[in-house]
């Protein structure tokens, strides 16, 4: 094909990349749906929110990256903890629809007062010095910091995948989305369990964004851009399982990445292309089961 | 005779507005209304949310830009051929939006009007950024100068009322019954024996056209056709028109699109706050009145009416 060997490389291992934050966010979004039966849409803006609560950290309190990694998760699932105590709890026995809309309003208001504040340039995040340069690898010159992002991203989706498969409190959380009301028959505290998994999916798009700050720059608009995508990606794959959320959005990252190689002019709506596909052939999505 | 005294007030009112409010304002305000009220037949009453209606808004609006500006068409043309290609783009993206429900049929227009925001960014027809700007007004039917302010808002006005009009007989006819049905209980409107993908395709395509037809209005007033149609900024903006003034209304949209575009007018300086408040308002109407403005007034006048009056009889 004429295309050399690094160019290939560099745009795969960008779209791995693209693809590790599809994969924990859309992790984030079914765990979320699971148990609140709504889609976040503030998900992206707490993406965003991760990302500039590292910056602000690193800026006003010369705080680093490998503090912020665990305080800016922090700070976002504290914040999506009070969303839900305060907002969605009120919400749980409506149409799903109005939790889609509060959290819409909610990533506006975030949104806009980043911009407010912030402006749309985006601010530079550097390195952690622990983590620049890069290797040769012979076929292609890997940076350790991109490096480090897939396999940050590998080891938080495992992770969620053995506390929610292999401990009891993920037991209790797989029985507590097919029948809350059973559970809490049980004596086990439901509307607690509820809060809780939201802050922590809120603290995994926090996370998502601190991994990305070094990476493209910290940007007021970073979050309803990546978040859209991640909604095809959603579709694409069916919020039925874990594992399967987790392929799909680094499969989705590694196909963005050739048609950026192959056909650049399509690189930016492939995937949704993929999404209509998908629909035609297997609507309920790659891993969804039929409703 | 209370109704036909009502309808002449409002004649009366809509007829002199140019007079005394800003007509550019009035203009805006009835575009977006119909607009609103085109997303109202789906929210409203089938309960579809579709989250990508600006895909078919802004659209509408590049194809009466080209058509106008390179192909010198007159502006029912223009406009009836930015109606048809929304109409058409609205039975492809619904045929295959309907295939998933609830919360995804939300995320799947989302996403396929994203598709459509990345499409007129790459296009050369859109002039990308840029968008396409001065689009001539043209001369209705070849005839009446549309640059004459009070000409414009009286065709802008007709369009409008034809529009309502579509959407009020598809509402109050069998079809509107059973998308109400829909609505209310899907599963039970299929076990009944109707079609409901079939009624879901039509009232999308329906919708769609007419968000369309708002679009290619819009175009003609402000002569210009850019990204901001087709963003999901705009798809949410009709989202919180229509949940302001309040869903399932034939009023709500009306108002709450008039109440969005003053704020829009009165805050335009203010920059990123008008995001903030109208971020601020989805999240209030949501947790506080989720009738919307129309529908609580209209709730209230139904249990004023319903108490005993203090007089016995």
């Amino acid at each position: 094909m004429g295309i050399p060997l690094p160019v290939l490389f560099g745009q795969l291992l960008l779209g791995l990349i693209n693809g590790a934050f599809y994969a924990v966010l859309s992790l984030g979004l079914a765990l979320i749906f699971g148990l609140l039966n709504i889609i976040n849409f503030a998900h992206g803006a707490q993406y965003m929110m991760g990302a500039f609560v590292a910056w602000l950290m690193l800026t006003m309190l010369g705080i680093g990256y490998w503090p912020a990694l665990v305080i800016a998760p922090l700070v976002v699932g504290l914040f999506g903890i009070a969303v839900e105590r305060t907002m969605l709890r009120r919400l749980a026995k409506l149409d799903p629809l109005y939790g889609l809309l509060l959290t819409f309003g909610l990533a506006l208001v975030i949104e806009g007062l980043f911009r407010n504040f912030y402006g749309v340039s985006g601010q530079p995040y550097a390195v952690p010095s622990a983590l620049q340069g890069g290797v040769n690898l012979g076929f292609m010159f890997l940076p350790i910091y991109r490096g480090f992002v897939v396999v940050a991203s590998l080891a938080i989706c495992l992770g969620s995948w053995l506390l929610i498969e292999k401990t009891k409190l993920g037991a209790l959380l797989r029985a507590a989305t097919e029948n809350p009301s059973l559970v809490r028959a049980f004596g086990v505290n439901v509307p607690l369990m509820i809060t809780a998994t939201y802050g922590f999916g809120a603290a995994l798009a926090g996370l998502a964004g601190v991994l990305a700050a070094p990476v493209y720059s910290v940007n007021p608009l970073m979050g309803s851009d990546i978040i859209i995508v991640v909604f095809a990606v959603v579709v694409i794959g069916g919020m039925g399982s874990i594992l399967g959320s987790v392929l799909t959005g680094f499969g989705l990252g590694l196909v963005e990445g050739l048609t950026k190689v192959f056909y650049p002019q399509a690189s930016s709506t492939i995937i949704f292309v993929i999404m209509a596909i998908v629909l035609l052939v297997k609507p309920a999505g790659l891993f969804g089961k039929a409703s | 005779m209370n109704r036909l005294l009502l309808w002449l007030i409002v004649l009366v009112v809509a007829l002199a507005a140019p007079y005394l409010v800003y007509p550019v304002f009035l203009m805006k305000g009835l575009c977006f209304a119909l607009f609103a009220v085109s997303f109202n037949l789906l929210l409203g009453y089938t309960g579809l949310l579709s989250f990508g209606h600006a895909a078919f808004f802004g659209m509408a609006s590049y194809v009466v830009g080209h058509a106008m500006t390179r192909w010198g068409v007159t502006p029912e043309i223009g406009i009836l051929a930015g109606t048809l290609v929304a109409g058409l783009m609205g039975l492809a993206f619904g045929f295959l939006a309907i295939r998933r429900q609830g919360i995804y049929f939300a995320m799947v227009t989302l996403a396929l009007a994203q598709m459509v925001h990345f499409f007129c960014l790459q296009a050369p027809f859109t002039h990308g950024e840029d968008g396409i700007q001065a689009i001539p007004r043209g001369r209705l039917l070849g005839m009446l100068p549309l640059d004459e302010p009070h000409t414009l808002y009286y065709f802008v006005l007709a369009v409008f009322a034809g529009g309502c009009w579509v959407v009020w007989r598809a509402v109050h006819s069998p079809f509107g019954q059973v998308l109400r049905a829909i609505r209310e209980n899907e599963p039970r409107a299929t076990s009944l024996g109707y079609r409901t993908q079939h009624f879901k395709l039509a009232a999308f395509t329906l919708s769609a056209s007419l968000a369309g037809l708002a679009g290619a209005t819009k175009a003609i007033v402000f002569q210009l056709a850019s990204l901001t149609d087709v963003h999901w900024h705009t798809s949410g903006e009709v989202v919180l028109m229509t949940l302001l003034g309040g869903m399932g209304t034939a009023l709500g949209p009306i108002a709450g699109a008039f109440v969005v575009v003053a704020i829009e007018n009165t805050l335009a300086e203010l920059g990123a706050w008008v995001t903030i408040i109208q971020g601020a308002i989805f999240v209030l109407v949501v947790l506080l009145f989720r009738r919307g403005l129309v529908g609580e007034a209209l709730e209230w006048l139904r249990l004023r009416a319903a108490r005993p009056s203090p007089q016995g009889k």
